[in-house]
């Protein structure tokens, strides 16, 4: 399966006419994935932000920001730049090291699992061995810095919000865990890209999520549940805790929260299109299309016209889960705590071992389905 | 000297610099909470070593395990419990710290002597597995290793059990270190009656 563009070869290969070694030309390239990433992980919470505002508003007949820009486009950068000049405060009996701390560790692992997010055969930035493992590994580390934003702040409020967030997180982590499991079952490896060539067979017909519906929506509240989204949104409960954890926050360091947990949010919704809606794959495969209309599929012009619709397909599968993310904001009521612990561990649990059971059941009895 | 040789030394360094000034804060420093969050700054850093080993899964599972599930619990347990207390002193707290720290380097330096006297084979790079090492280790948890695999299973299983049994109070009738019968009340009811005094 050697096909798609190879930027990183390209790109070596025309420093190298300019006379520089190979490896000097590895680092010039390395920095050029990493930042496009992050600006496009930048750029999609902007762009979040702006629907979160609009659909709340629709939802609640309102007409939401107007002003800033046409229909209101230029709110959110707005917003940013309110956070942005707003001054720094650590109260004064906050433990100002590890306030400072909390934040900077909640989002470094967020955007760290941008690694693995492949928009197309070779565009992503690291085609790691352990792939979906690394991303399970790192969104444990981000408790961590909840706990430590909560003691630090020195408020019981935000004490509590962050215990809540870790003990949730770390309820929800083992059903997601279990669901991503069963998908690795049937692609017989760790590595994103693999999952998504493993379902790029027959266009939406070869989708996991014809093959794994309970593990998909088991996946999605899990994905809900870790970002702190609104029928899990406990941690941040403004009736009963003012605002959790980041009670004490302001300026830049709320602002490192904020843009963390809508980055979480657009990585869970790429994670989700990756794992169960075939990623960047087209509904009917672009390799019949081009055998159709009698076009070669390694002409340079084909490989970019299938490499954008792969990042268009991916974006767009991925905002479509961000839209039902928002609307099931704004339409849901919060759980308590004790029915969210109970959803977690009495009933996503049980399912989605039964779920990887039946999987590896399914597997060894139709081998050609579930992959071999 | 290559570029990727440089940079593996730096790295190399730094992770165990943090190691070793983490490990040192972790059992040093007063304050229980910075331990525990240097404990964590120290798993990671293993971890790191890890990858610098090319032996990625073991270091995503080190992150997952260690930071992930034992720190979060040890935090959260500090948290939980968390009262300001003076500890009492302790009279011969010196002679204790002479007594430990005379146990602790005569460790270190067995450890010194067994890493200088053990001849170290290493493989060349050429034959390290690498990104295969995930089915690797598969294969051995299911076939020569399976009975340890099972053993530890079993052993997490029953520290379960005993852990629910210990904290859930309408087991046992009897309190099991002060002997009284034990209350079989909700444990978030308020100590005072709030309604039934009014009148």
């Amino acid at each position: 399966m050697e096909y798609g563009l190879d930027l990183e070869y390209s790109f070596n290969e025309f420093l190298k006419g300019f006379g520089l070694s190979s490896e000097v030309a590895h680092i010039i390239w390395l920095p050029l994935p990493m930042l496009l990433v992050l600006v496009a992980a930048v750029i999609g919470v902007l762009v979040t932000v702006w629907l979160e505002r609009k659909i709340s508003a629709a939802a609640q007949q309102r007409i939401g920001p107007e002003y800033a820009g046409a229909l209101g486009v230029l709110q959110p950068i707005a917003d940013g730049l309110k956070l942005l000049v707003k001054e720094d405060i650590i109260p004064a009996k906050a433990d100002g090291i590890l306030f400072t701390a909390g934040p900077i560790l909640v989002l470094i692992p967020v955007i760290l699992s941008w690694l693995i997010v492949p928009f197309g055969q070779n565009l992503l930035i690291s085609n790691v061995g352990i792939g979906i493992f690394l991303w399970i590994a790192l969104s444990s580390i981000q408790p961590i810095g909840l706990l430590m934003s909560g003691y630090a702040s020195n408020n019981k409020y935000s004490l509590l919000g962050g215990l809540r967030a870790a003990a949730q997180s770390i309820s929800y982590e083992i059903p997601l865990a279990l669901s991503v499991l069963a998908v690795v079952l049937m692609t017989n490896s760790l590595s994103t890209i693999d999952i998504v060539n493993q379902q790029s067979g027959a266009g939406i017909l070869s989708w996991n999520i014809w093959r794994q519906p309970v593990g998909f929506i088991v996946f999605w509240i899990c994905a809900l549940a870790e970002c702190e989204r609104l029928p899990f949104d406990l941690p941040e409960a403004e009736e009963e805790l003012v605002a959790g954890y980041q009670t004490e926050y302001a300026g830049m360091k709320f602002a490192l929260f904020y843009l963390g947990s809508y980055i979480n949010l657009i990585l869970s919704a790429l994670l989700v299109s990756i794992l169960y809606l075939g990623g960047w794959g087209f509904p009917i495969p672009v390799e019949l299309i081009a055998k159709f209309l009698n076009l070669p599929i390694n002409a340079p012009f084909i490989q970019v016209f299938t490499a954008s619709i792969g990042i268009v397909m991916t974006v767009l599968k991925a905002y479509l889960l961000v839209f039902i993310a928002i609307l099931l904001r704004w339409t849901t009521p919060r759980v308590r705590i004790d029915q969210l612990l109970d959803l977690g561990w009495k009933f996503l649990l049980p399912i989605s071992l039964a779920n990887l059971l039946i999987t590896a059941g399914l597997k060894l009895a139709f081998p050609q389905f579930f992959g071999g | 000297m290559s570029i990727a040789i440089t940079t593996q030394l730096i790295c190399f360094t730094v992770l165990s610099l943090v190691v070793i000034i983490g490990a040192l804060g972790v059992v040093l420093l007063e304050s229980i909470v910075y331990s525990a969050f240097l404990l964590g700054g120290v798993f990671m850093s293993v971890a790191g070593l890890y990858l610098l080993l090319n032996a990625s899964f073991v270091a995503a599972a080190q992150v997952l395990v260690y930071v992930g599930a034992v720190n979060v619990l040890i935090i959260f347990a500090i948290m939980l419990v968390n009262k300001k207390e003076d500890l009492k002193p302790i009279n011969d707290i010196k002679s204790r710290r002479v007594i430990s720290t005379s146990i602790c380097l005569t460790l270190l330096s067995l450890l010194i002597r067994v890493d200088l006297t053990n001849v170290w084979s290493l493989s060349s790079p050429q034959n390290s597995i690498g990104e295969e090492s995930t089915i690797r280790i598969g294969e051995h948890l299911f076939s020569d290793y399976l009975l340890p695999f099972e053993v530890a299973s079993v052993l997490l299983l029953m520290a379960m059990i005993g852990a629910i049994v210990l904290a859930r109070r309408d087991v046992m009738s009897k309190d099991i270190s002060t002997g009284l019968p034990v209350d079989q009340e909700l444990i978030e009811k308020s100590s005072e009656p709030l309604l039934t005094n009014k009148n």
